[in-house]
């Protein structure tokens, strides 16, 4: 299964290897990862779950719903090009080794 | 040193083990769970959920792994009978006394339900067994083409009613007053609401008293309401409101009122007991007391326990905020509307994709809004900064309401 490389605003680095069906948010969590607050439990309700995805990886992903666009004006951290909510990133083999960070704050 | 022990393993109750942590709290944790799982998301289950049912594990807050990493003693299948607060001890249904330094109470709610003998078939959505047993349910019912009945118009009963019409179930809401959400939401906020279910085909019938539930063989077939109409039904969804868990807390003399009582930090009647979220009745200010179920309150009252059980202040001051998911309609809400005197609306009412500002006298208290995300996420910043638009700067679409933000500056 893929893999993402997570590291959070320490420069902790964590491997998260994905489950088939999982989001990244949900893996996250499923890990402990520090800084991915996920209040709504990703339903698209709260913009905790902020990540940046690394800008040579971005354009390779799916692009973001009007929904989370929306959500994304009202992160808590900067928004850069990057920026997406991880409760939507569902990766498969073609992303393996993706890089993301995690925000200073969520909230 | 004794440990803290928090009972209930839900939102409010991880939440407190986790700031507990994050507070540097280097002591022991006990996070006492009386059901099964470790602590898991659940809005989810009243909503998409129930449609796609994938690995229970994805609703996990936390996996059970990454807590006990964390140093918090998880317990699942732990059932609390009683508290001694005289000898500072919890004691277990296995017989085990458990001595505290300091106590949390995290119990959360349980689902309303009619009077009468149980029948299968009726349901309430709180647990993940629930939402199971409800999705089952509904092939069931569109393999028969038995109707679901949903007993209350409220946010629980609107999400299954959406849900299951996705699914393909034939559904009628019964609801006891005169519109939806009316505990909450304004009447023009209801009345989209309806437009959207009437339209999904949803079958609305208000103002109607359930009289009982018609069973054969120990199944549920029907709803009969007074005045003897009767509405054949596959299964049947309650959801008329939530009971706050305070039966430890009341019968070890804590102070409870529908709810245990805590004031804006977490405290209850007793100097070593804390508690959050669901089970929680919050005295205000001026005296009246305040309940709230909602994910967003137990993670802040969670926040506040943990401060209080460590010797500080951290009052609740947030804006509280609350969703629900009906279709393809996300409504969000801000704040509480309860005692306004004005309503502007922002946004197109028949689509529906507005936002409904309350005002008390000239003040911004409180914003509902229907598929208005960015409405909803600036009002929480007004409202948390303070900050009240006028009335007719929220009515006229082109003004930029994050600019009264940025005026104010960081």
């Amino acid at each position: 299964m893929p893999r993402v490389i997570c590291t959070d605003a320490a420069g902790h680095t964590t491997t998260l290897e994905m489950r088939e069906g999982w989001s990244v948010m949900q893996m996250a969590l499923n890990k402990g990862l520090e800084g991915i607050e996920a209040i709504c439990g990703g339903m698209l309700a709260c913009a905790t779950c902020h990540c940046y995805v690394d800008p040579a990886w971005i354009s390779r992903l799916p692009a973001p719903s009007a929904e989370e666009l929306q959500m994304l004006e009202n992160v808590a951290a900067e928004r850069r090009p990057g920026s997406r909510l991880s409760c939507q990133l569902y990766i498969d083999e073609s992303l393996d080794g993706l890089p993301i960070q995690i925000p200073d704050r969520q909230l | 040193m004794d440990p803290i022990i928090i009972i209930g393993a839900g939102q409010a109750g991880v939440q407190i083990a986790e700031s507990l942590r994050q507070d540097h709290y280097s002591g022991a944790i006990l996070l006492l769970g009386a059901e099964a799982h470790g602590p898991y998301n659940r809005p989810p289950l009243s909503k998409k959920w129930l449609l796609e049912r994938h690995d229970p594990a994805q609703l996990a807050i936390r996996s059970v792994e990454a807590i006990r990493r964390r140093e918090i003693d998880l317990r699942l299948n732990c059932e609390v009978s009683a508290i001694d607060r005289a000898q500072q001890c919890v004691l277990l249904a296995d017989g085990q006394r458990l001595r505290y330094a300091g106590l949390a109470i995290t119990t959360g709610s349980k689902v309303r339900l009619l009077p009468g003998p149980p029948l299968k078939g009726v349901f309430g959505v709180r647990t993940l067994e629930d939402a199971q047993a409800l999705a089952a349910a509904f092939e069931v019912c569109v393999a028969s083409g038995a109707p679901l009945v949903v007993i209350g118009g409220g946010f629980i009963g609107l999400e299954v009613a959406a849900t299951a019409r996705k699914r393909g179930l034939e559904v009628i809401v019964l609801e006891g007053l005169s519109r939806l959400m009316s505990r909450v939401v304004a009447p023009i906020v209801s009345e989209a609401a309806l437009r959207v279910h009437e339209s999904h085909g949803v079958q609305l019938i208000f103002d109607v008293k359930v009289e009982g539930l018609i069973g054969r063989d120990g199944h549920v077939i029907g709803v009969r309401t007074v005045g003897g109409f009767e509405y054949p039904a596959g299964c049947v969804v309650v959801g008329i409101g939530v009971i706050p868990e305070d039966r430890l807390a009341s019968a070890a003399g804590l102070s409870c009122e529908r709810g245990i009582i805590v004031d804006a930090c977490a405290r209850t009647s007793d100097p070593k007991i804390v508690a959050a979220g669901d089970c929680t009745a919050r005295r205000l200010a001026d005296g009246t007391l305040l309940r709230l179920e909602s994910v967003h309150n137990a993670i802040e009252q969670g926040k506040s326990a943990a401060a209080a059980l460590l010797g500080r202040e951290r009052p609740f001051t947030a804006t509280p905020w609350f969703w629900s998911d009906q279709y393809d309609v996300k409504l969000q809400m801000v704040g509480l509307s309860h005692g306004y005197d004005q309503i502007i609306t922002r946004g197109d009412l028949e689509k529906p994709a507005f936002s409904a500002f309350y005002y008390r006298s000239g003040r911004l208290i409180a914003v509902d809004s229907l598929s208005r995300i960015g409405d909803h996420m600036v009002a929480r910043k007004l409202l948390d900064n303070g900050i009240s638009p006028l009335p007719a700067q929220a009515a006229d679409p082109a003004f930029e309401l994050s600019s009264l933000l940025k005026a104010q500056g960081p």
